[in-house]
C-alpha cells in the first residue's frame, strides 16, 4: 500500500519551509568568508563550531601538515599521523569521509559532458594545492571512520568490535576477604553481562566506589520487664538480597551495611494461609524452638496479602523516571534497564498508561502518556535513550510527578518508577530535601518505587529513603532474571498496594518471656506511640505480597537468659504465663486516612512449622551470619545450609536453590 | 602509461566541475555552487531535524564547514550525494553533541507534544507528519529524510548513509509497515 507513503511524502513536502532569504544570504556570505580565509591564510584556522580540545588538536595537526609540503615531509607526517591515530580517534569523526580511491600524481583526469564532448583534460601533478597530501591523510582516517560507524550502528551492548573494558568492583570489606588465599582461588570469572561497552566518543572513567547503604546496629536483646513493647514498620523491599547476591557472585562478601536481614527473608515468596475475614491480609503466628540456641524460641509472624483477580485490578498509570546520566553507561545499567522494562511492558494491559521521563542534566519527557497497547511506540522511545551528562535528580522527579498527576484519575493506581544507579549529584542531593518532596507528593496519591541498577554508585540510603517516603518498594536489579522476578512475577505486588502504613506492635508478657529481640527491621523501628499515630508513615503491602518478622524470645526460667537479675530492682513479676505476648497490627486501606486494627494473642506452641517457616528462619540465619551476628553462638554456615536445604520445598522458580548456592559461596569466602 | 580517469557530467556547467574548481581556489565557482544547492541542503536539514530553527542551525554549520570539506571532494561520487552525506553527518554530530551536553532534544516530537497541549485541530495533517516521524528510530528517520526527496534513489540514499541499497529498501518497507499500523490504530 503506497497510500500512507505518498501521504507522508505529500505532508513532508507541504511542511518543509522555504529558507528565509536573509538567513540564506548570511549563510552563503559566511561560507564565502571561510573560503577566502582558507585560501588566504594557512596558519590560522577559525573554529567552525563548538568543538572540544580533541577537534582543535585535529585542526592543529592539519595546519602543521599544510606547512610541510615536500615529499619527505609528507611521508613523515603521514606516518606520524597514522601512529598518532590510535590516540586521537575523535578527530576522525570530525573529518569528512571521502571516497576511498586515491588519485595518484601523473593520472590524467578527463571530464566529459553528458553527450561525450570533452570538457577538460588535466594531469594530476605532484602537489595540487592541498589535494595530494590530504588524500594520504584521509585514507587512514577513512579506515577509522568505517570502524566507528560500524560501532555506532550496532545495538547497545551487542557490538563485538566496540571497546570493552572490565569494571573493577571492590566493596570495602572485600579487600580483606580477597586477601585470603582461599578466596582468590574461588574468584568467579566476571559474567558477560558485567562488561562495559564504551561509545566511541566517550572516555571510560574508572568506576569509583561511592556506595552507601542504609542500615543500623543489630538490634540488641531487650529485657521484657524494662521494655515490653516492640514497634516497627513492615518492609517488603528486596534490594538487600539482590545486593548480597551481586557481591557474592563477584567473589566478595557483601559489606555488612548492605545486609538487611528482613529484606533477605522477604525476598522469597511464601504461601502463608490467606485471609478469610474482611481484612486484606491475615497474620499467621508460629512459635518454634530456635535452631541456633536450645534455650530460646522463635516467634514467627507471617502475613499473607490478598491477590485480587486480574480483571479486578484497577487501571495503572506508570511513569518511568529514568536516569540517563553518564554513569548509567555500563551494560548492567541502562541496557539492562531497557531490557527489564521491555519485559514489564508485556505484562501491562491496554487500559494501563505509560510515560517516560528522563533526567540527565535537564529533565525531559521522552514519551507522553501512551496506552500500553502501543508497544512499538513505547519500546522505540525506550530504546532511543542513551546515557550522557550529569544528574539533576529533583528536576526529573518533579517532571515525573507532573506527568503522573496528568494521568491520574479516580479509581486508578498511579505510580512513578524511578530507575537509577543511585546517583543524584546535581540539584538537591540532600536526602532529607528529596524525602520531604516525595512525602508531600505521596499524600496526593502518587506512589514512588525505586529500582537500583549497577554497582559502584549505588546510593542505597537515598533509594531506601525515597521508596519509604513514597509509599513504594525498593528493589535492586542485578540480572535480567531478577528483573523478571521484580517486574513480571511480582509485578502485581510491586504496583498494586492493598494496604498502606502497616505497623506492627508486639507486647511481650514478662511472666512468660524474659528477653526478646527482633531479627532485622533495624531501620524500621518506630516509637511506641507511633503505633497509634496515623500520621506516622510506614510500609506498604502490595497485592500478593508476604511479610515475615521473626522474634527470638527467651522464656522465663530458661538457661539462655543473658541478662542477670537487677540488684536494686523489684525481682517480682506479676501476671500469668498463659500468653507469650500480644500481637497488634494497624493498616490503612488505600485512599483512607484512618487505620484499622488487627490483634491476637501469641500462645506458646502456637502454629504448625511449615517448610516456609523453616526456610525463612534459615534466611534469617544467613543474614545474621553475613552480619557477623552476636547471637548465633556456635551455629555456623554448615547448619544454615542444612536447614535451608531441608526446607527447600517445591521451589518452583529455583530461588531457594539459588539461596543455598549463595550460602555455600559465602561459607567459602568467609574462611 | 598514465591512468585516464573519465568523469561524465550531466549538466552543462556541472556541479562536479564547479566543485573541483572551487577546491582549486575558484571563488566564483564556490559561490555559484553553494547558491545552487542551498535550498536542497536546507530541505534535507529540515527533514532530518523536524524544526525550522534546528534546520537553520544545521544549514549554517554545513555552510561554514563547506570550504574545508570541499577540499576533500574527489569527484567520483555525484556532488549532490557527497553534499547530502556532509549534511547527514553534520546532523549526527549535532545529535551526539546534544546528548553529551545534555541539551533538550529539539526535534521531531517536541512539536507533537506542544500540539497535544494546545489541542489544535486545524493543523491535523502536519501533526500526523510530526507524530509519524517522531515515532521512528533514528536510522529509519534519516533514511526517510533522504528518500522523500525527488530524484534520490534507494541506491543514492544508500551511498549517503553508507549502507547497501537493499538495506535502504528494507528500511523503506519497514516505514511503510509502521505507517500502516499507525493508520489502523487511528481508524
Amino acid at each position: 500500500m503506497s497510500d500512507e507513503f505518498d501521504d507522508l511524502k505529500a505532508a513532508m513536502t507541504a511542511a518543509t519551509p522555504t529558507p528565509d532569504a536573509a538567513k540564506r544570504a548570511a549563510d552563503i556570505a559566511l561560507a564565502e568568508e571561510n573560503f577566502a580565509r582558507l585560501q588566504g591564510s594557512t596558519v590560522e584556522r577559525r573554529p567552525m563550531s563548538e568543538r572540544g580540545p580533541m577537534a582543535r588538536l585535529g585542526h592543529g595537526v592539519k595546519t602543521m601538515l599544510n606547512a610541510m609540503t615536500t615529499r619527505g615531509g609528507l611521508t613523515l607526517t603521514t606516518g606520524l599521523v597514522a601512529v598518532g591515530l590510535v590516540l586521537v580517534l575523535p578527530v576522525g569523526q570530525d573529518l569528512l569521509k571521502p571516497p576511498v580511491e586515491l588519485i595518484e600524481p601523473g593520472a590524467v583526469v578527463v571530464t566529459l559532458d553528458a553527450d561525450g564532448t570533452v570538457l577538460e583534460e588535466r594531469t594530476v601533478g605532484p602537489t595540487l594545492g592541498n589535494e595530494t597530501f590530504v588524500d594520504a591523510l584521509k585514507a587512514p582516517f577513512e579506515a577509522v571512520r568505517k570502524q566507528e560507524e560500524a560501532e555506532m550502528s550496532d545495538d547497545l551492548g551487542a557490538a563485538p568490535d566496540a571497546m570493552v573494558a572490565e569494571e573493577s568492583f571492590a566493596a570495602p570489606s572485600a579487600v580483606q576477604s580477597l586477601g585470603r588465599a582461599r578466596a582468590e582461588s574461588e574468584l568467579l570469572p566476571v559474567p558477560e553481562a558485567k562488561r562495559l561497552v564504551v561509545p566511541s566518543d566517550a572516555i571510560a572513567l574508572p568506576e569509583s566506589d561511592t556506595e552507601a547503604f542504609a542500615n543500623a546496629e543489630e538490634s540488641s536483646l531487650k529485657v521484657t520487664v524494662e521494655e515490653p513493647v516492640s514497634t516497627f514498620s513492615i518492609d517488603v523491599d528486596t534490594a538487600s538480597y539482590a545486593v548480597v547476591r551481586s557481591s557474592l557472585t563477584r567473589g566478595a562478601l557483601p559489606p555488612v551495611d548492605a545486609v538487611r536481614v528482613e529484606e533477605m527473608i522477604n525476598y522469597f515468596p511464601y504461601t502463608y494461609p490467606e485471609s478469610t475475614g474482611p481484612d486484606p491480609f491475615e497474620p499467621t503466628i508460629t512459635v518454634m524452638p530456635s535452631p541456633w540456641n536450645a534455650g530460646t524460641e522463635l516467634v514467627h509472624i507471617g502475613i499473607q496479602g490478598d491477590l485480587p483477580l486480574v480483571e479486578d485490578r484497577p487501571p495503572l498509570n506508570l511513569v518511568f523516571l529514568i536516569d540517563t546520566s553518564g554513569s548509567m553507561q555500563g551494560a548492567d545499567k541502562l541496557p539492562l534497564l531497557q531490557q527489564s522494562f521491555r519485559l514489564m511492558l508485556a505484562e501491562l494491559r491496554p487500559e494501563d498508561e505509560v510515560s517516560i521521563v528522563t533526567y540527565a542534566g535537564s529533565a525531559g519527557q521522552v514519551l507522553e502518556p501512551t496506552s500500553a497497547a502501543e508497544r512499538t511506540k513505547i519500546l522505540d522511545a525506550l530504546l532511543r535513550l542513551s546515557a550522557g551528562g550529569s544528574t539533576a535528580g529533583q528536576a526529573g522527579l518533579q517532571q515525573a510527578y507532573q506527568a503522573a498527576e496528568g494521568m491520574a484519575a479516580e479509581g486508578e493506581v498511579t505510580r512513578v518508577i524511578l530507575a537509577t544507579d543511585g546517583d543524584f549529584n546535581v540539584g538537591i542531593s540532600d536526602p532529607d530535601g528529596l524525602k520531604d518532596f516525595v512525602a508531600e507528593k505521596r499524600d496526593s496519591g502518587t506512589y514512588l518505587s525505586v529500582l537500583g541498577f549497577g554497582r559502584g554508585n549505588l546510593d542505597d540510603e537515598t533509594m531506601q529513603a525515597l521508596a519509604q517516603n513514597g509509599n513504594g518498594t525498593a528493589a535492586y536489579i542485578d540480572t535480567l532474571a531478577e528483573a523478571r522476578k521484580v517486574l513480571v512475577d511480582q509485578l502485581t505486588g510491586a504496583l498494586f498496594p492493598i494496604a498502606n502504613d502497616v505497623k506492627i506492635q508486639v507486647e511481650f508478657n514478662p511472666a512468660a518471656v524474659a528477653e526478646y529481640r527482633l531479627i532485622g527491621y533495624e531501620t524500621r523501628t518506630l516509637q511506641r506511640e507511633d503505633f497509634n499515630n496515623d500520621r506516622v508513615d510506614a510500609g506498604e503491602i502490595g497485592a500478593g505480597h508476604t511479610v515475615t518478622a521473626i522474634y527470638e524470645v527467651t522464656p522465663v526460667g530458661s538457661d539462655a537468659v543473658r541478662n542477670g537479675p537487677l540488684r536494686y530492682g523489684d525481682g517480682e513479676i506479676a501476671g500469668e504465663a498463659g500468653e507469650l505476648g500480644y500481637f497488634k497490627m494497624r493498616y490503612k486501606m488505600p485512599g483512607e486516612d484512618v487505620s484499622r486494627l488487627i490483634e491476637e494473642p501469641i500462645l506458646p506452641q502456637q502454629g504448625a512449622v511449615s517448610s516456609d517457616v523453616e526456610f525463612s528462619v534459615a534466611m534469617a540465619g544467613f543474614g545474621q551470619l553475613l552480619r557477623d551476628g552476636d547471637y548465633l553462638g556456635a551455629w555456623g554456615w554448615g547448619d544454615a545450609i542444612d536447614l535451608a536445604t531441608r526446607a527447600r520445598g517445591e521451589d518452583a522458580f529455583g530461588y531457594r536453590a539459588e539461596a543455598v548456592t549463595l550460602m555455600r559461596l559465602a561459607e567459602s569466602l568467609s574462611k | 602509461m598514465a591512468r585516464v580517469i573519465t568523469i561524465v557530467m550531466r549538466m552543462a556547467t556541472s556541479d562536479e566541475a564547479l566543485a573541483r574548481a572551487a577546491a582549486g581556489g575558484d571563488r566564483d565557482a564556490f559561490s555559484s555552487l553553494l547558491s545552487r544547492h542551498y535550498d536542497r541542503v536546507f530541505g534535507l536539514a529540515f527533514r532530518l531535524t523536524g524544526r525550522r530553527e534546528e534546520a537553520e542551525d544545521l544549514c549554517q554549520d554545513v555552510c561554514a564547514a563547506l570550504p574545508v570539506k570541499l577540499q576533500a571532494f574527489r569527484g567520483e561520487a555525484r556532488f549532490s550525494t557527497w553534499l547530502y552525506r556532509v549534511v547527514v553527518n553534520a546532523a549526527h554530530d549535532r545529535r551526539r553533541r546534544a546528548a553529551v551536553h545534555a541539551k533538550a532534544a529539539v526535534s521531531w516530537g517536541e512539536v507533537e507534544i506542544a500540539r497535544r497541549a494546545e489541542a489544535d485541530e486545524a493543523a491535523a495533517a502536519q501533526d500526523w507528519l510530526q507524530s509519524a516521524m517522531a515515532a521512528l528510530p533514528d536510522d529509519l528517520r534519516d533514511t526517510m529524510a533522504l528518500v522523500l526527496e525527488d530524484g534520490v534513489t534507494h541506491a543514492a540514499a544508500g551511498e549517503v548513509l553508507g549502507v547497501s541499497e537493499g538495506t535502504v529498501s528494507w528500511r523503506v518497507s519497514e516505514v511503510r509497515k509502521r505507517l500502516r499500523e499507525m493508520k489502523e490504530a487511528e481508524a
